[in-house]
């Protein structure tokens, strides 16, 4: 029997015990990946973890505060180049990454500005514009890209006797995980709320007490300090930086992620920055096709499933705990 | 009689068209009054403008002593007034419940940290209080059902209790029995009758349904083009020929 017997125990991460066995199985079936799949899986996996943040950050922005953005390539770039300068300062990784977050963040901050005057497509216009600007000030300035020969991010050093890839791997998914619990935390809390409302009704969430300069820029902080992170993991994986890594197509791919996996979703945000990892993987042969397919997949996806992969997923959930009645 | 919210000489315009024109309307703590007026007179203006969403041209808005014009609505609300809409803006894809628990938002005590780690102490302390608001306004099986599944009687309800989750000591109603059936007006009249018994709520209202507002108010306003027109009791001001004149024409 599913029965709630106090407040709080309404609000935990996880009620039921069958939930907390699946959640335990997840976990430690992708824990033992590097012990059955081929390492190229490993390293496909790495990706899809560093991508998962960031396309949290961007569901953040987009599917909960309802604030479209075009820009995050440019937040994506800010990160990675913060991560990257800092690395070869001699930084260590976690508070380079700390910092390629926070820089991300403030810019997020004051890319918000606009928001709290335009709306919809005007500030989709407004972002995309800031992206722009950001790949052309990085794709100009040699003391900011490293010139012509790029930015080298010096790699990880492996502990523990396990391989480099298995070693990124852990961390990765470590830093998943916090991402996702966290996010799952703040979009239940009065902050995910006040997103929320703003994004269904901004006048009647400001009339409910919700200041919205305030919280539009929280959201916008929030989000891009998630791509800033996506960023500087990306930098550290690929290990080596070029402004044209960062172009619009790198913005356009967050939002197809965004879109598949699921607005307002957290697993959804998970299982859109698989699919658009994973699609390209598995089309190499074709990869002209990629986006084709990308957009066919966001009109096939906006008419038949507006809420995405997550939307599929609830409604698999809700026949099987229905069955065998229906 | 200490006024709770005096209203003077207010004007607003859209362009070339006078939305009001130095109107003046003072309410007591503990009164119910009754804004009337045909389609177009300037009552929702007026609401905009108490509640900060316009910037009137002219006039004074006082709250508590203390003027509210140039704030933003979340700080008049903080203040203290609340209001619901004529046409529904309900947060449509929360839960009932957690629409009740925005209207919590300004009594939070917010903290980031407390927010990303689930600490849901403050949660569970308004979660208290809204029960009471679902429990006085019969919402118990809509608890947990989103806004948008719910009959349009049901939302009215919501929007009230939403309202009332604010701790206002003003509470503004638009057209409050607007689209219900008789017998969902009647029910929502008992409340508001009971918000001002219950939680010591004064109210003002915009009502079309002259019969429910002069049942509920102890005074009546009258608005036609943006111009005060009577004011009195309920009984003085629908005898009032300017009042008529307005309705039915000459």
């Amino acid at each position: 029997m599913d029965l709630v017997e106090s407040y709080r125990d309404d609000l935990r991460f996880a009620r039921k015990p069958l939930t907390w066995i699946l959640l335990g199985m997840l976990v430690a079936g992708l824990l033992a990946l590097p012990w059955y799949a081929h390492a190229s899986w490993v390293v496909r996996f790495t990706v899809i973890a560093l991508y998962a943040i960031g396309v949290m950050g961007q569901n953040i922005l987009i599917g909960y505060t309802g604030q479209i953005s075009f820009g995050q390539a440019g937040f994506l770039a800010i990160g990675a180049y913060t991560f990257g300068h800092l690395k070869l300062l001699g930084v260590p990784f976690f508070l380079a990454l700390l910092g390629a977050g926070l820089t991300a963040g403030l810019a997020g901050a004051v890319v918000g500005f606009p928001s709290i005057r335009l709306k919809g497509p005007y500030l989709a216009i407004a972002t995309l514009g800031f992206g722009i600007a950001v790949y052309q000030i990085f794709a100009n300035s040699e003391i900011l890209s490293g010139g012509r020969s790029g930015l080298p991010v010096p790699k990880l050093e492996p502990a523990f006797g396990l391989t480099r890839e298995v070693y990124v791997y852990y961390i990765y998914l470590g830093l998943l995980l916090a991402f996702t619990i966290v996010t799952y935390n703040l979009v239940s809390s009065y902050v995910g709320r006040a997103f929320v409302a703003i994004r269904d009704s901004d006048i009647a969430a400001e009339v409910m007490g919700v200041n919205l300069t305030r919280y539009k820029l929280l959201a916008f902080a929030v989000s891009s300090f998630y791509t800033g992170v996506h960023g500087g993991l990306f930098a550290q994986f690929l290990g080596h930086l070029e402004p044209q890594t960062f172009n619009i197509g790198e913005s356009l791919t967050l939002f197809v992620a965004v879109i598949v996996g699921g607005l307002a979703s957290v697993e959804g945000s998970i299982l859109g920055a698989a699919f658009v990892i994973l699609v390209p993987t598995l089309l190499s042969e074709y990869r002209w096709f990629v986006p084709v397919l990308f957009g066919l997949t966001i009109l096939l996806v906006l008419i038949f499933e507006p809420l995405g992969l997550a939307g599929r997923w609830l409604k698999s959930r809700l026949y099987f705990q229905l069955w065998p009645f229906r | 009689m200490g006024g709770l919210l005096e209203v003077k000489d207010l004007s607003l315009s859209f362009g070339g068209i006078k939305a009001l024109a130095g109107v003046g309307v003072a309410i007591a703590e503990g009164e119910t009054l009754a804004v009337i007026g045909p389609n177009g007179s300037g009552k929702t203006s007026l609401f905009n403008c108490v509640t900060g969403i316009y910037r009137p041209v002219t006039g004074t808005i006082t709250f508590k002593g203390e003027s509210l014009l140039g704030l933003s609505p979340d700080a008049v609300t903080r203040r203290g007034v609340a209001r619901t809409f004529q046409n529904l803006r309900l947060f449509l894809n929360m839960s009932v419940l957690d629409n009740l628990l925005v209207g919590r938002h300004l009594h939070f005590k917010k903290n980031l940290l407390h927010a990303a780690l689930r600490m849901r102490s403050e949660e569970v302390r308004h979660r208290r209080r809204c029960e009471e608001i679902i429990e006085f306004l019969n919402l118990e099986p809509y608890r947990k059902s989103r806004v948008a599944d719910c009959p349009f009687g049901v939302q009215k309800k919501i929007e009230l209790g939403r309202a009332l989750a604010t701790e206002p000591r003003l509470l503004l109603l638009d057209e409050p029995v607007s689209g219900l059936t008789a017998e969902e007006k009647e029910e929502v009249s008992y409340w508001i009758h009971e918000v001002r018994g219950r939680f010591g709520i004064t109210v003002l209202l915009v009502e079309h349904d002259l019969r429910v507002a002069s049942r509920l108010a102890n005074r009546m306003v009258a608005l036609d083009h943006g111009v005060k027109i009577a004011e009195g009791t309920p009984a003085e001001v629908q005898r009032h020929p300017e009042v008529i004149r307005a309705y039915l024409g000459e």
